[in-house]
């Protein structure tokens, strides 16, 4: 039983894997780029896990400035993807646009904040 | 509040003190040993040479030899050089005390040169020093020719300078007239009249006398009879000060007297008072007054105006218990001995009463031996107090009545001093309301019994004693205090009342809760009788009495804080220690840095990815403005990100705002066209 759920549970990840090859490559870069952005904050969150709390705010800022890079990349994947019928108008180039905006503003906001 | 009594106590003290001694004594060995440090170094001019040996000439005191040599050699060059009649004059001044060895024809050569200017001088300091410095040659060198063949002339242009009140102008350009400048003057008419060939006119010699007197009259005075010169004019162009303005005129008038044939008439009050005006400033610490006061005061000891007389007393306390004898000396200022003379108390009274005398016309014994008029016996009528005792000075021969200036009746503050007896000292606790004793203790203040009390709110404390003097006469000292204090160091002050023969106090603790903050519990008593008459002042405790006062109501008053010691408060304070936040606990360092390369982690596994994907720069705009436009708007993203780790380094948020300003304009303008150039190519790949 255990050995069929382990198969079961490799086939489900090859499916899934294979369904994501046919995602668009610069979708990919974006995935990537959040998948950074949230292991660099989950590093920084078992430092302070393991050293305590005292540059707190450096630490909100660091860990901050991670997830609010990821939540504005997510944003970019939605707009960016051509599936959404929903951004169909907007072109990739405004959304980038965007992006680029909103992080400098964020990180203004960090940077203010590190302390 | 006792500490601040005690010292009160003692400030009277010394201030009535301080002001017993009024008649200051003649020149004494205190001078002499001040004069040898004051004038002991080297000397940076002949004036101040001139200064230390004449000082030391008076106080006979002996020069050191190479004192005298190394000034000679200086005295010589001197005069042999053509230097200024000031500095011929100072040369000259020391010569005549140290007798240098001086070339007789340079005297002659001096002599000659020196009438050139007497002639020529304009201002009254130049015809001074030129007049002056021939005296002293003529002093000097009898076989010189000084002579003045003008003195007529000279006299009349120095004359001349003079003013109606008696003072003296500098030149005759400067409209300002000083005293000081009269005493130069005086001296130098002194010098022309002893300088002329042939007699001066009496008649000029009267109109000088007449401005002496003139000038005298515009004398100042202190209450105590104190006399001297000061100077008018404010905003000359050198202010004297009163000692010198005084030690010049003294000078002068001394000077001009001893040449002149017939006598100045001068009150010897005032002679007296200017002897009482040097001698009370006591001992100068400055060179340069010290040898005002000191040449003022030997001018005054030899003169022929009127020589003044000094009473003085070693002690001006006088103790009924020692039973001592009261003393007066009488000197000329420097100290020496006086004419045969008798003293007399023409009358005593008690400061406080002056119209009844204790006792009139006594005559005081003459002890040869020490020099000393002695009161042998004390007359017995004399009880403790402060008196006004009524010198005078009665010279045996009744010829020196011109001669010496006695001051006429000196009053002098005596203080009779003696044991106060203590009695009938008794402290008594009675019932409020009946009057009833509750307790009664005798004290003996003399000894140092002390009495233990107990009392309450509704009760009363009595405490009396008596004072009596020497004589039997009941006491009243300046200070009687009773002083309570409690055991947390509340103190509480009664002035004892006196009540015709005893001091009684009666403190009713029913009206004095308030004022004790109904603090119950152990008082400390303590008695201060002082008086600056009595010699055996107390401060002594007398015991404690047990207070039982009601309880505190709600709306007393609260206690206040106890005062602080006035001691301490101009003392150092407390040093502050200043406590700094104690810094956080920081972890290991390698712990730090292992982290900081975990981070790094992800961006390379990032690149990795990237790199794996296949991401080339292929879109990369190839014409060459959209490429300048992409390669902008990198460099302006990454200038903001710089921008952001200089706010984060050292910036403030208002510069790194205004930049942001600018670099984000740049990069709207860049960013849209490189943005809308890639979405123009995409655009028409679609529709291709």
């Amino acid at each position: 039983m255990a050995r069929s759920s382990s198969k079961d549970a490799q086939d489900l990840f090859r499916a899934l894997w294979s369904a994501y090859a046919a995602t668009p490559t610069n979708l990919k870069i974006i995935d990537l780029y959040v998948m950074f952005a949230v292991f660099t904050a989950l590093i920084q969150v078992v430092y302070i896990a393991l050293v305590g709390s005292f540059p707190f705010n450096s630490f909100l800022s660091g860990v901050l400035s991670c997830v609010g890079t990821a939540v504005l990349a997510v944003c970019l994947r939605i707009q960016v993807n051509k599936e959404n019928k929903e951004f169909k108008d907007l072109a990739p180039e405004r959304a980038f646009a965007d992006f680029v905006l909103c992080n400098l503003v964020l990180h203004l906001v960090i940077m203010n904040f590190l302390g | 509040m006792a500490r601040y009594l005690g010292g009160l106590l003692a400030l009277l003290f010394s201030a009535s003190i301080c002001g017993a001694v009024t008649i200051p004594g003649p020149i004494s060995d205190a001078h002499r040993s001040v004069a040898s440090e004051l004038f002991g170094g080297s000397f940076s001019s002949l004036e101040e040479a001139y200064e230390a040996i004449r000082v030391f000439e008076i106080l006979g005191i002996g020069n050191k030899p190479d004192v005298s040599a190394t000034t000679c050699k200086q005295v010589v060059e001197n005069l042999g050089s053509s230097s200024p009649v000031k500095d011929l004059f100072y040369a000259l001044k020391v010569n005549g005390i140290l007798k240098c060895k001086v070339n007789a024809d340079v005297f002659k050569d001096i002599a000659v040169r020196v009438k050139a200017t007497v002639n020529d001088a304009s201002t009254l300091v130049d015809m001074y020093h030129s007049i002056a410095s021939l005296v002293l040659i003529k002093d000097q060198a009898s076989d010189v020719d000084v002579l003045l063949a003008d003195a007529d002339g000279i006299f009349h242009s120095i004359k001349a300078l003079s003013q109606s009140d008696g003072r003296w102008r500098y030149s005759s350009d400067n409209p300002e007239s000083s005293t000081f400048a009269a005493g130069l003057a005086l001296e130098a008419l002194a010098g022309v009249i002893s300088l002329a060939s042939s007699e001066i006119d009496q008649s000029r010699v009267n109109t000088v006398k007449n401005d002496i007197l003139k000038l005298f009259d515009s004398i100042e005075k202190y209450d105590d009879g104190t006399f001297y010169f000061d100077e008018k004019f404010v905003g000359g162009r050198e202010h004297q000060a009163s000692l010198s303005t005084t030690s010049s005129v003294v000078r002068g008038v001394t000077t001009f007297a001893s040449v002149i044939s017939g006598k100045v008439n001068l009150p010897g009050n005032k002679v007296l008072g200017l002897a009482k005006f040097f001698l009370g400033i006591g001992i100068p610490g400055d060179a340069k007054d010290f040898f005002n006061q000191v040449e003022s005061l030997a001018l005054l000891e030899n003169n022929r105006v009127s020589i003044p007389l000094v009473l003085s007393l070693p002690e001006t306390v006088y103790s009924l218990s020692k039973k001592d004898q009261l003393k007066v000396r009488v000197n000329t200022v420097l100290g020496s001995a006086a004419p045969p003379l008798t003293v007399k108390i023409v009358r005593a009274f008690r400061s406080d009463a002056k119209d009844s005398a204790i006792f009139e016309s006594k005559e005081l014994q003459y002890d040869e031996s020490n020099g000393i008029h002695v009161l042998e016996v004390f007359p017995d009528n004399v009880d403790v107090g402060t008196y006004v005792f009524v010198f005078e000075i009665v010279l045996h021969d009744s010829a020196g009545e011109n001669v010496f200036a006695t001051g006429g009746q000196i009053h002098v503050p005596i203080y009779v001093t003696g044991i106060i007896k203590v009695s009938n000292a008794e402290i008594v606790v009675l019932d409020s309301d009946l009057g009833s004793v509750e307790t009664q203790k005798k004290l003996d203040l003399a000894g140092n019994v002390v009495v233990e009390l107990s009392a309450n709110h509704l009760q009363k404390l009595r405490f009396s004693f008596q004072l009596t003097t020497p004589h039997g006469h009941p006491f009243k000292p300046h200070q009687a205090f009773l002083n309570l204090k409690h055991e947390t160091n509340h103190e509480h002050v009664f002035v004892v009342g006196n009540t015709g023969k005893k001091f009684e106090i009666i403190l009713d603790f029913l009206g004095l809760v308030e004022k004790f903050y109904y603090l119950s519990g152990r008082y400390d008593i303590e008695l201060t009788v002082g008086d600056a008459v009595m010699e055996n002042s107390f401060l002594r405790p007398l015991g404690h009495v047990d207070l039982e006062l009601p309880e505190t109501p709600e709306k007393a008053v609260r206690l206040p804080p106890l005062p602080l010691d006035p001691y301490s408060r101009y003392g150092p304070k407390a040093e502050i220690a200043h406590i700094f936040r104690a810094p956080e606990k920081r972890p290991p360092q390698n712990l730090s840095l292992t982290f900081l390369s975990l981070t790094l982690l992800p961006f390379i596994g990032f690149l990795v990815g990237l790199l794996r994907l296949g991401v080339n720069f292929k879109n990369f705009p190839s014409s060459a403005a959209p490429a300048t436009y992409a390669i902008l708007f990198h460099l302006g993203i990454a200038a903001v990100l710089l921008l952001y780790v200089l706010f984060w380094l050292k910036l403030d948020l208002f510069t790194t705002l205004k930049t942001v300003g600018l670099l984000g304009v740049f990069l709207m303008f860049v960013g849209h066209r490189i943005l809308s150039h890639l979405a123009s190519t995409s655009s028409k790949l679609k529709s291709a």
